[in-house]
């Protein structure tokens, strides 16, 4: 991540309290929410820290409410961020669409808890990776961050911010119960950062901040570049949907982001995002025998001897897998070219997901001459990196005991 | 073309949408006078929802929001919050504001927050063709409600005198003047200022709320089936519900009171009282 800042400052953070930190970072001056777990963490926080922060905050009366405000504070010229889970996501859809159809940079944390409707409220999932990219009606291209890490919560919200600013569009922070939670020491940056908005480069209708003496039409009916409704106008409707998809479906090159690890030798890349990149990239350590001096992968070993046996617990090799992982970071759009070159050379690709399956469905269809092989997992917990290598001894029939 | 016209009206989105004979020439009409005369017009915003009501400010030469269904309050107070010194003009209507959007304007209202809403009340949907909305007077038939209207219509200025309002009128478009006079009144207010308006939409309302759908004899309807009540007389407790369509409506100012704690305020001194701003 590409963040500027002189001093960085050690701490231990919760994954959402860093997310909060990260956000008064960019600059955001104004958070409006509504408490709902897993997220609320990020709300307790800002309820104090944004006011000291010289910034505006308001509990709402609901979610819809939350992110509508987010929308109106942006037009009056503050940066701005909601958070929520779950139900709360569902309710902010409307205002979702009409950020992206008027062009209002904001910011939406989803700390994704398992659904559907009230669904687990305390534990994790990836369930809503589909409704990041499809949730509001009509067609709109959007940015959605996917987190594995506190550093992530902290770094990708700051980032959110920039890309928010930068395509003047809606950026959806996708994280998890998982994250969300953790404690981690990260770094963290002193004093705050300048994010220019950008007014002109991508947007279809650049319209300036309220009370700038501009007569600002924000308008939610397709408009034209004065923010006149053309909804009746077939031709520069149409138009103005190819637009806003294209600005930023062509200019993926500087929106997508993908980390890779181990990928220059690998035979089989596991595809993950989010929480489970943490257990995918344990995995991928754990058949290198690259050493992990943490204590806590050390004490898993206990778990396993219980949910395994001890005989496949200790017996079990997977030191001839030549096993890499690529890490997706911006979800959406979804990194298509970016994905292809990482697995070049590999033929099988394992997604492990806490869902049923479901972005498996977007790596299939890009990787068409790859074996996809989807890992489902739903119920809250996250895989373990034995699992993960479990299921590539059986796709890949390498077995160990077809290699003794 | 009319001066004030000339000087707040973006000529190039006319024709309006408006039907022949809406009340929402006068109450826009209304709204540039009061602006015009309190010379804020730099320093206002308009805020509407979705609605033939919310389309009053989209024709203005100001910085305007036009939002979704039901949401212009919670976009408001974003709007508010953000810039403390500005002020806030929202455009509603009866469905809009107390239907979908009931929630928010319960909290609103409650907060005190300084805004000032014009609530355009046609006692129906009218941009969808005429079905029942929270206004819709009992026995009425619209669309939605073939057989008569059996849900007791609410009385949006009860609603939010109870709640905590601070600025609370009522008039209709057959009282411009009255009305020009609130919405300026309502922007110079610090606090939540509502303003119901009864505005007639002789299209999709006339002759199944009124029995009559000629927008000059509604009008002349509103004169005589409205009495006027003065400040502090309106009790929101005992305010006939049940909208009879031969009982007379209350109008006038119902309650101004300057000195009931705003909610930007109520945040400065919490804050200063902790020493942090």
């Amino acid at each position: 991540m590409d963040v500027k800042s002189e001093k960085r400052n050690e701490v231990v953070l919760q994954g959402n309290e860093a997310c909060a930190k990260g956000a008064l970072y960019a600059g955001c001056r104004f958070f409006a929410g509504y408490p709902i777990t897993p997220s609320t963490e990020i709300i307790e926080m800002l309820a104090g820290e944004m006011q000291r922060a010289g910034g505006a905050f308001i509990q709402m009366e609901d979610e819809i409410g939350s992110a509508c405000a987010i929308i109106g504070a942006r037009w009056g010229g503050s940066k701005a961020m909601t958070a929520t889970s779950g139900p709360g996501y569902t309710l902010m859809q409307e205002a979702i669409g009409f950020a992206a159809v008027t062009e209002t940079p904001i910011v939406i944390v989803n700390v994704q808890r398992g659904g559907p409707s009230t669904g687990q409220p305390t534990r994790s999932s990836q369930q809503d990776i589909y409704q990041a990219r499809y949730g509001s009606h009509g067609d709109y291209e959007i940015i959605v961050l996917s987190p594995s890490s506190v550093q992530e919560m902290y770094d990708f919200t700051i980032r959110a911010f920039e890309l928010a600013e930068q395509f003047r569009t809606p950026v959806i922070l996708l994280s998890d119960e998982v994250v969300g939670h953790m404690r981690e020491k990260i770094f963290i940056r002193e004093g705050s950062e300048v994010i220019k908005s950008e007014k002109h480069r991508y947007v279809v209708s650049p319209q300036e901040d309220f009370f700038k003496g501009a007569n600002t039409t924000v308008e939610g009916q397709l408009h034209d570049e004065r923010g006149r409704r053309i909804g009746h106008i077939a031709t520069k409707s149409g138009d103005f949907i190819y637009n806003i998809n294209k600005k930023i479906r062509d200019n993926i090159d500087s929106i997508a982001s993908i980390d890779t690890y181990c990928m220059e030798d690998a035979d089989v890349a596991i595809v993950a995002y989010g929480s489970v990149a943490r257990p995918a990239l344990n995995a991928v350590k754990h058949a290198r025998g690259i050493r992990d001096d943490r204590i806590l992968p050390k004490t898993r070993i206990i778990r396993d001897l219980f949910k395994r046996g001890f005989s496949k617990t200790l017996k079990t090799d997977y030191s001839h897998l030549k096993v890499g992982l690529v890490k997706i970071n911006t979800v959406w759009p979804f990194p298509e070219e970016l994905l292809r070159q990482a697995t070049g050379n590999v033929d099988t690709v394992i997604v492990p997901e806490m869902n049923i399956g479901k972005y498996s469905r977007e790596i299939e269809r890009v990787l068409k001459d790859k074996l996809v092989v989807p890992m489902a997992k739903c119920g809250g917990e996250i895989h373990t990196p034995t699992e993960i290598l479990d299921k590539i001894l059986e796709v890949s029939g390498l077995d160990e005991e077809a290699v003794k | 073309m009319n001066k004030l016209y000339e000087k707040y009206i973006k000529k190039e989105s006319l024709p309006t949408l408006f039907c022949p004979g809406c009340g929402n020439g006068i109450i826009q009409r209304a709204a540039i006078e009061a602006i015009d005369n309190l010379g804020c017009r730099k320093e206002t915003a308009c805020v509407s929802g979705i609605g033939c009501s919310s389309w009053i400010p989209c024709y203005l030469q100001m910085d305007a929001i036009h939002t979704m269904h039901g949401r212009a309050l919670p976009f408001a107070e974003g709007l508010k919050l953000s810039q403390p010194d500005k002020k806030i003009l929202v455009f509603t209507g009866d469905g809009d504001c107390m239907a979908i959007g009931g929630n928010h304007l319960l909290h609103a209202a409650a907060r005190n927050i300084d805004l000032t809403v014009v609530m355009v009340n046609n006692n129906i949907y009218g941009m969808t063709g005429g079905q029942k909305s929270p206004t819709t007077p009992l026995e009425a038939k619209t669309k939605t409600s073939p057989f008569g209207c059996i849900d007791m219509p609410m009385d949006a200025c009860a609603l939010v005198m109870t709640l905590g309002a601070s600025y609370v009128a009522r008039w209709t478009t057959a009282h411009p003047v009255q009305l020009a006079k609130a919405i300026a009144e309502g922007l110079l207010h610090k606090g939540f200022a509502f303003i119901d308006v009864l505005s007639q939409c002789p299209v999709q309302a006339g002759k199944s709320i009124w029995g009559e759908k000629d927008p000059a004899k509604i009008m002349k309807m509103y004169k005589e089936h409205t009495y006027m009540v003065k400040e502090g007389e309106f009790d929101p407790a005992a305010a006939d519900r049940a909208g009879d369509k031969k009982g007379k409506i209350p109008i006038g100012l119902f309650r101004n009171d300057p000195d009931a704690p705003e909610y930007l305020e109520k945040v400065k001194a919490k804050l200063s009282q902790c020493g942090i701003k």
